[in-house]
């Protein structure tokens, strides 16, 4: 009888906020719990863990993915941002800054996640409708704010010349 | 200084002290705590709706390496395993009975999650299924098959020591609250209508599920971080399950992500405390947002009203017959029923009252407190038939419900807290921002709902407020912070109080043996209660520095004011680092100051006076999409009657968090049952409000004349602004269309068939030349 050997655990290198990482990771290891457990970046979250709800969001080369079900060695050789790197040492991401002055953050289980996929809108479409930041929203849930101020604070950092709804 | 208010702090927005923590990662919340040596634990959870559990072997859990821990009931020797605050009917795990899909049977710890699944996988239970009710209907049967078959203790609040359940029925608590002659008056009536209302199960989904961390120490004293919204509440449950005095038990609480009342109450904290005892090693159990589905809910409740009116429009008489779907453990449910119903005629006057509620158990996940507390279900059917009425009787919703309102000061119940805000500025200025009597845009239709709920009474709120010998202080409470900001309302208050600067003050986080007793984070009573205490505490400091600096002085104390971190009188300034340093003779020591909010009972109905009323109202523009039946609410207005905003923005927040939730339940939420199981428990099967489902807009304003019981005239807010939503709705739909829904969610379904049918009526009208009916 063949026996097919399984691979236990492979190394992977990526970059994590700018910095280098390798490690080595079992198949099945999910990202947010390499983030969270292995890497002590807690501010993803995990909340419904069937990419539903965007807690967990992390960018990987830039575009949002649920943390929750991605495999840590998709992200292999790529580079990943979480909300720990998003402002620049002391300089808060004008996000950040958006996000507290327009009162959008409220148990803040959500924030990490909703920051980090308004990033990547703006980073895409500098300046969406508001009917479009609340679809390019539609993986991200808050039960707290009821997204209002999000859209307040996402809209006021968009570039002047976002189309009305 | 605000020129408006005279305030420096208070109703100011200032940035929540907890904002950037939240925004950069590095907020803690009770899923980041890690201890040496912790294990993981998981549930094994029943898969059916009712069974006797005929064997449990746990051997080869037991035996696989990592495994720390494996309890079944019967393994529970070493505490008293039952629980529950209202009745003592809950099982730590299921012994003999499993009463719900979902309830936990095995706990295991063990190294790790992985490992404690795989030990779960090991234990065998073999259960022998037994009839199930899973509706209001099934479980108030003649002779339906009984969740519960032994009388179960009394829970640990005394002002539940009156339940009374119908033995040999499936109802574990009545309530009932009369005046006047009901029958008499409906008798005599212009206007009698009778209708039945039916409010589904709905999930609190908290983005954090529930979690629990417990420790014991060596000196056999228990340590529980947990994400409970009244830190006290867990500990006297774990004093009684584990017979340990009250200052042995340490529960500390960090930040929550989100509560809505699913997380009052004991809830997993006890299985995590067993756990850590029989592992000898800190335990974690955190929740999967599908153990929350089949943790706690709503209450599901089918409401019948009578409402009499007088030939000019008065409301003469209402009565109400409730039945409350509380699942298979009462947990908090009993208070839920009594409140809710208890205020069944809202901000109206209202002679004849005849109140009958049941607590009904069915074999389902149990039901507690959610944001609302019982009022969101009862008002979902009364202000639904204010309109009904107001299209009986030919006369304007708003101009009805404006000839009904309660007036300031006026009587609620005999005993009971008269009414502390003007209700009917509330209802002017919501017609204002719903545009009331502007014309309606072809297509769309206005409808409006108010309410009005009592908080929890008699209930207790201590601050004690520490001022360090560099002028900086320490506020010390136990409010847990959930998202509402409360750590923030309380360091306005604390700061106003004190003349500091906002930054000098800091809110030390609940933990049992530190901070002071508060009763629960729960409805709407913080800013006001606890807030009280801040204010009072703070004022005990100054007092002291006063006195201080009035012996330095050489002036009478009363003569002194306090200003930017100094006492001052005249032109001179002592500010508080140098009259520490004269009264304790060196730069040490420090000043501490208590305040304690504690009424007391009262011969209320409920047996203490609401410490105030949360009035909210609610208007919204809908359209609708004849062919799918869907409603999109294009306006939604809300109104609160907060006596004054501490933090206008945070204010704001509530509400429009309270309508967003409000309209959950209202278009999309239900949890479904089937055959005893939860079809949709979990985010995939149950929708809740995504960003696009916000209204274009969303409009909150705030009725502030500083009548509120709180500091600086405030008073509650955060529950209100959800209640009206549904009926609001519900009564645009019905001026839009013609038809009138009683039963929730109004999903596009629903909504679709009610339209088929009253289009097949109309035509069957045409032909018969019947009347229709509206
Ligand atoms: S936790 Fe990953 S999407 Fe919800
Ligand atoms: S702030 Fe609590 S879930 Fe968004």
């Amino acid at each position: 009888m063949n026996v097919i050997p399984i691979r236990s655990s492979s190394e992977i290198r990526l970059t994590v906020n700018g910095r280098p990482v390798t490690l080595e990771v079992r198949p099945e290891a999910l990202l947010l719990d390499v983030l969270r457990d292995r890497l002590q970046l807690k501010g993803a979250r995990r909340s419904c863990d069937m990419q539903v709800c965007g807690a967990c969001t992390v960018l990987v080369d830039g575009a949002p993915v649920s943390a929750c079900t991605y495999l840590a060695v998709e992200a292999d050789g790529r580079e990943v941002l979480t909300v720990e790197g998003l402002a620049d040492g002391d300089r808060l991401d004008p996000l950040q800054e958006a996000f507290i002055e327009h009162g959008a953050v409220q148990c803040g289980f959500c924030t990490a996640g909703m920051l980090l996929t308004a990033k990547a809108l703006l980073a895409e479409e500098p300046s969406p409708s508001p009917a479009r930041v609340a679809e390019y929203l539609r993986g991200n849930l808050c039960r707290c704010t009821g997204y209002r101020k999000i859209l307040d604070a996402i809209l006021a950092c968009a570039a002047p010349g976002g189309g009305t709804r | 200084m605000s020129a408006r208010t005279g305030f420096r702090v208070v109703g100011q927005s200032v940035r929540r002290t907890d904002a950037l923590e939240k925004v950069t990662g590095r907020a803690r919340y009770l899923s980041d705590l890690e201890l040496p040596g912790m294990a993981h634990a998981r549930l094994l959870r029943s898969p059916h709706a009712h069974a006797r559990i005929v064997r449990v072997d746990v051997a080869r859990a037991r035996a696989l390496p990592g495994v720390h821990a494996v309890l079944a009931a019967s393994d529970l020797t070493f505490c008293d395993p039952a629980y529950g605050p209202a009745l003592r009917d809950r099982p730590l795990l299921a012994s003999e009975v499993v009463r719900y899909e979902g309830e936990p049977v095995v706990a295991v710890a063990a190294d790790d999650e992985a490992t404690a699944v795989e030990a779960l996988d090991l234990v065998e239970v073999d259960y022998e299924e037994l009839p199930a009710v899973t509706t209001l209907e099934d479980a108030l049967a003649p002779g339906a098959p009984l969740v519960h078959t032994a009388e179960p203790l009394a829970g640990h609040f005394s002002d539940l020591s009156t339940l009374r359940a119908k033995p040999g029925t499936n109802i574990c608590h009545q309530f009932d609250y009369g005046r006047g002659d009901v029958e008499a008056a409906l008798a005599a009536a212009h206007l009698v209508l009778e209708e039945t209302y039916t409010f589904p199960r709905i999930q609190h989904y908290s983005m954090e599920p529930h979690g629990a961390v417990a420790r014991w120490d060596d000196e056999g004293g228990l340590t529980v971080w947990a994400s409970t919204q009244n830190p006290f509440s867990v500990r006297a449950e774990l004093a009684a399950m584990f017979a340990l005095p009250a200052s042995r038990i340490r529960i500390a609480v960090p930040l929550l992500g989100g509560g809505f009342g699913g997380k009052t109450y004991a809830k997993l904290e006890p299985i995590a405390a067993a756990l850590a005892r029989v592992a000898r090693r800190p335990v974690r159990l955190l929740a999967s947002v599908e153990d929350a589905f089949r943790t706690v809910r709503r209450c599901s409740a089918r409401v019948t009203l009578r409402l009499g009116f007088l030939r000019d429009g008065r409301l003469d008489a209402l009565a109400c017959r409730a039945d409350f779907d509380v699942g298979a453990y009462a947990d908090i449910a009993p208070r839920v029923i009594q409140k809710g119903t208890y205020t069944a005629t809202g901000p109206y006057r209202v002679s004849h009252v005849q109140l009958h509620s049941n607590a009904v158990y069915t074999n389902t996940t149990p039901g507690g407190a959610f944001r609302g507390f019982g009022v969101p279900q009862i008002v979902w059917g009364v202000e639904s038939m204010m309109d009904i009425a107001a299209g009986r009787l030919e006369r304007d919703p708003v101009d009805l419900r404006r000839q009904n309102l309660l007036a300031h000061g006026e009587e609620f119940a005999p005993g009971d807290t008269p009414v502390d805000g003007k209700l009917e500025e509330s209802l002017g200025r919501l017609a204002e921002a719903i545009r009331w009597s502007d014309t309606v845009p072809p297509g769309r239709a206005r409808g409006i709902a108010a309410m009005m709920k009592a908080s929890v009474a008699p209930s207790v709120s201590e601050a004690i407020v520490r001022l360090h010998a560099d002028g900086s202080a320490n506020v010390l409470v136990s409010t847990v912070e959930m998202g509402q900001g409360a750590r923030t309302v309380m360091a306005q208050i604390a700061a106003e109080v004190l003349a500091l600067p906002l930054a000098r003050v800091r809110i030390v986080p609940p933990d049992t043996s530190i901070t002071p007793y508060d009763q629960t984070s729960s409805s709407s009573r913080s800013t006001t209660m606890v807030g009280r205490a801040v204010q009072e505490a703070a004022e005990d400091v100054v007092g002291q520095l006063r006195k201080i600096a009035a012996g330095k002085l050489g002036v009478a104390a009363g003569r002194l004011r306090v200003e930017d971190g100094a006492v001052v009188s005249g032109r001179t300034r002592l500010p508080y680092p140098d009259l520490l340093d004269h009264h304790f003779g060196m730069r040490g020591g420090e000043l501490i100051g208590r305040g304690v909010v504690a009424p007391g009972r009262t011969a209320a109905p409920l047996g203490g006076s609401t410490p105030f009323w949360e009035v909210a109202m609610g208007g919204a523009e809908i359209a609708l999409d004849e062919e799918t039946g869907a409603i999109s609410v294009e306006a939604y207005a809300s109104v609160s009657d907060v006596g004054r905003c501490i933090n206008p923005q945070q204010c704001a927040a509530q509400d429009e968090g309270a309508v967003m939730q409000g309209l959950g339940h209202t278009l999309l939420e239900e949890m479904v049952y089937e055959g005893g199981q939860l079809l949709n428990g979990d985010l995939v099967g149950y929708r809740v409000p995504r960003a696009g489902d916000l209204p274009p807009r969303l409009q909150t304003r705030f009725v502030e004349n500083g009548d509120g019981a709180g500091p600086f005239g405030a008073k509650g807010v955060g529950e209100g602004g959800l209640i009206p939503v549904s009926p609001a709705v519900a009564n645009a739909l019905a001026r839009l269309t013609g038809v009138r829904l009683r039963e929730l969610p109004l999903t596009p379904e629903r909504v679709w068939r009610a339209l088929r049918e009253r289009r097949q009526r109309d035509a069957t009208d045409r032909t018969t030349g019947g009347p229709g009916d509206v």
